[in-house]
């Protein structure tokens, strides 16, 4: 691995892209897991596949035009779209978000169909193949995750009062519906982050896992933050690891990676307690 | 006469109605500085939509509002509100300070840093509830009582000229709850108070002076309420409510 990684620009562009995606994860995993936005997060990186299909169709006609650039802009206006049918809406908010997430990957074979010749190779987008990680694709990877950062540290106070209580959040006269909606769109980028690295399907894994390892072990927010970045990068780059070693998809392994992670976590966590309770008792 | 400058809020010929049904009918109330208000009224009678209506939440479909002689949506920040206890996350990472200094949010400007004058008068509110030594503690770790007090001093750290509490003792346990009314009769002293409950008998002892609202208020600027009142605002007969209210709330009437 160390020699591939040494001799393969393939193997350093996995690196990279494992790592500028475990940043965006940590950070905006971690609203989605306290403010508890996962439902609303699996329906909109389910519904970028419409973008995938939309932008592979329109290759065609537009030069600068990618699978990954149509999933860009589609992704932002589902987010938009979610955010705001799923209050407008007399539906309950699962349902509303049931329908979009079906209906953007409906659109998404849709356009595929309709596009002429060769079908691309679908699995790269929904299972991952971070191996195949471009120049370009880096490129706007940290574009992404800069946009994510300063945005962040710009609204953080702000973000932090409508997670914690919406509604006091209200009363102060904060825009919490814009925010709210602002939230969304970092989400929808991450997505965007997190097609290549792990696909599609699995992209809620590490929207949730790192963060939720990270809530065990503090109750600073921005410390929640880096410890699921950190999380994220010995996932993503463990995974990548063993998928090479053992011969494995890398998206999957690096799942499940995160999860074995989370559930060494879990154990640490509840014996920690366990002992610090005996402590207190023989204590008194 | 009453002094014009007395009144902190007034709400004139008010009106909420949504889709045809109407919540609020023709409401006319003014809290003056000193006043020490508890509004009681049956569940749905439309309590909290009156303190919506106060804080801008919401329009008055007919009639006026004013806050310090402006309209809501600037008049709020002058307004502290402790929203009705809700089940937020008690594992929400975040701690008492944090909490505090959201309250100063109302203030700043959009991607302002919090400075040092907050931090201070994050630490007076906590200060004035008697909550500063808990302020690195996660929420969560504190009792009912104790979240109480420090969303208290959320509400004060932006500096209000008027406190609105909404059903603040329906996390709180019964032996804390004087000592909450105790903290509330010292706020008392620099800011009129709004306590909202549906709590009559509870309520009737601290306050100063009571309204009934149910879609119609019922109240005379004391702490009185005739039956007829709170017959009208219950619509149940008086003796239902009645039982275990102190004698005070309800005026003196001979018996036939």
């Amino acid at each position: 691995m160390i020699d591939a990684l040494l001799h393969y620009p393939f193997m350093q562009n996995a690196f990279a892209a494992g790592i500028l995606a475990a940043i965006a994860c940590g950070i905006i995993g971690t609203y989605v897991v306290v403010k508890r936005m996962v439902f609303i997060s699996g329906g909109i990186s389910h519904a970028s596949f419409g973008g995938i299909g939309i932008g592979y169709y329109l290759t065609q006609y537009i030069s600068w035009m990618t699978p990954v650039y149509g999933a860009l802009i589609f992704t932002l206006f589902s987010a938009l779209g979610m955010g705001t049918f799923i209050r407008r809406t007399h539906l309950s908010e699962d349902t509303a978000i049931g329908i979009m997430w079906a209906v953007g990957m409906a659109i998404g074979i849709i356009f595929i169909g309709l596009t002429p010749g060769y079908t691309p190779d679908l699995t790269g987008y929904l299972f991952g193949s971070i191996l195949t990680v471009s120049k370009a694709n880096l490129i706007m990877m940290g574009v992404l995750d800069a946009i994510i950062i300063v945005t962040v540290i710009m609204l953080y106070k702000e973000f932090l009062a409508i997670s914690f209580d919406q509604d006091f959040g209200t009363a102060l006269g904060l825009p919490t519906q814009r925010l709210y909606l602002i939230l969304l769109c970092l989400i929808a980028l991450t997505v965007v982050l997190l097609i290549r690295v792990v696909g599609i399907i699995l992209i809620i894994a590490l929207l949730t896992i790192p963060s939720a390892t990270a809530r065990q072990h503090t109750h600073d927010l921005k410390k929640m933050m880096l410890l699921s970045i950190a999380f994220g990068i010995i996932a993503v780059l463990g995974g990548l690891w063993l998928s090479y070693e053992l011969d494995m998809a890398s998206g999957a392994t690096i799942i499940l990676l995160s999860a074995a992670i989370f559930a060494a976590s879990t154990i640490y966590t509840r014996l920690r307690h366990r002992k610090h309770d005996d402590i207190e008792e023989k204590a008194q | 006469m009453t002094n014009m400058a007395e009144e902190v809020v007034k709400l004139n010929n008010a009106w909420v109605q949504y889709d045809g049904t109407t919540v609020l009918e023709n409401i006319n109330l003014s809290i003056r500085r000193d006043d020490f208000l508890g509004l009681i009224g049956p569940n749905g009678g439309g309590k909290t939509t009156l303190l919506k209506l106060i804080l801008g939440l919401i329009a008055p479909s007919r009639g006026e509002v004013t806050i310090l002689g402006e309209p809501p949506d600037k008049g709020r920040k002058y307004v502290g509100y402790v929203p009705q206890y809700s089940l937020f996350d008690r594992d929400f990472p975040i701690n008492v300070m944090e909490v505090v200094l959201t309250g100063r949010l109302s203030h700043a400007k959009p991607f302002h840093r919090y400075r040092k004058a907050d931090r201070e008068a994050a630490a007076e509110a906590l200060r004035a509830v008697d909550m500063l030594d808990f302020k690195d503690r996660q929420i969560g770790m504190l009792s009912g009582g104790q979240q109480q007090r420090v969303f208290v001093a959320r509400a004060l750290v932006g500096e209000p000229k008027l406190l609105l509490l909404d059903e603040p003792m329906s996390n709180v346990d019964a032996p804390m709850q004087g000592e909450f009314y105790e903290l509330l009769e010292r706020l008392k002293q620099r800011m009129p108070i709004v306590l909202v409950s549906h709590d009559i008998s509870a309520v009737s002892v601290y306050v100063d002076k009571i309204a009934c609202l149910n879609r119609k208020l019922y109240y005379h600027e004391s702490k009185e309420l005739t039956p007829e009142d709170l017959e009208a605002a219950y619509q149940c007969p008086i003796q239902m409510i009645a039982h275990g209210v102190p004698h005070r709330v309800l005026k003196e009437h001979t018996h036939e």
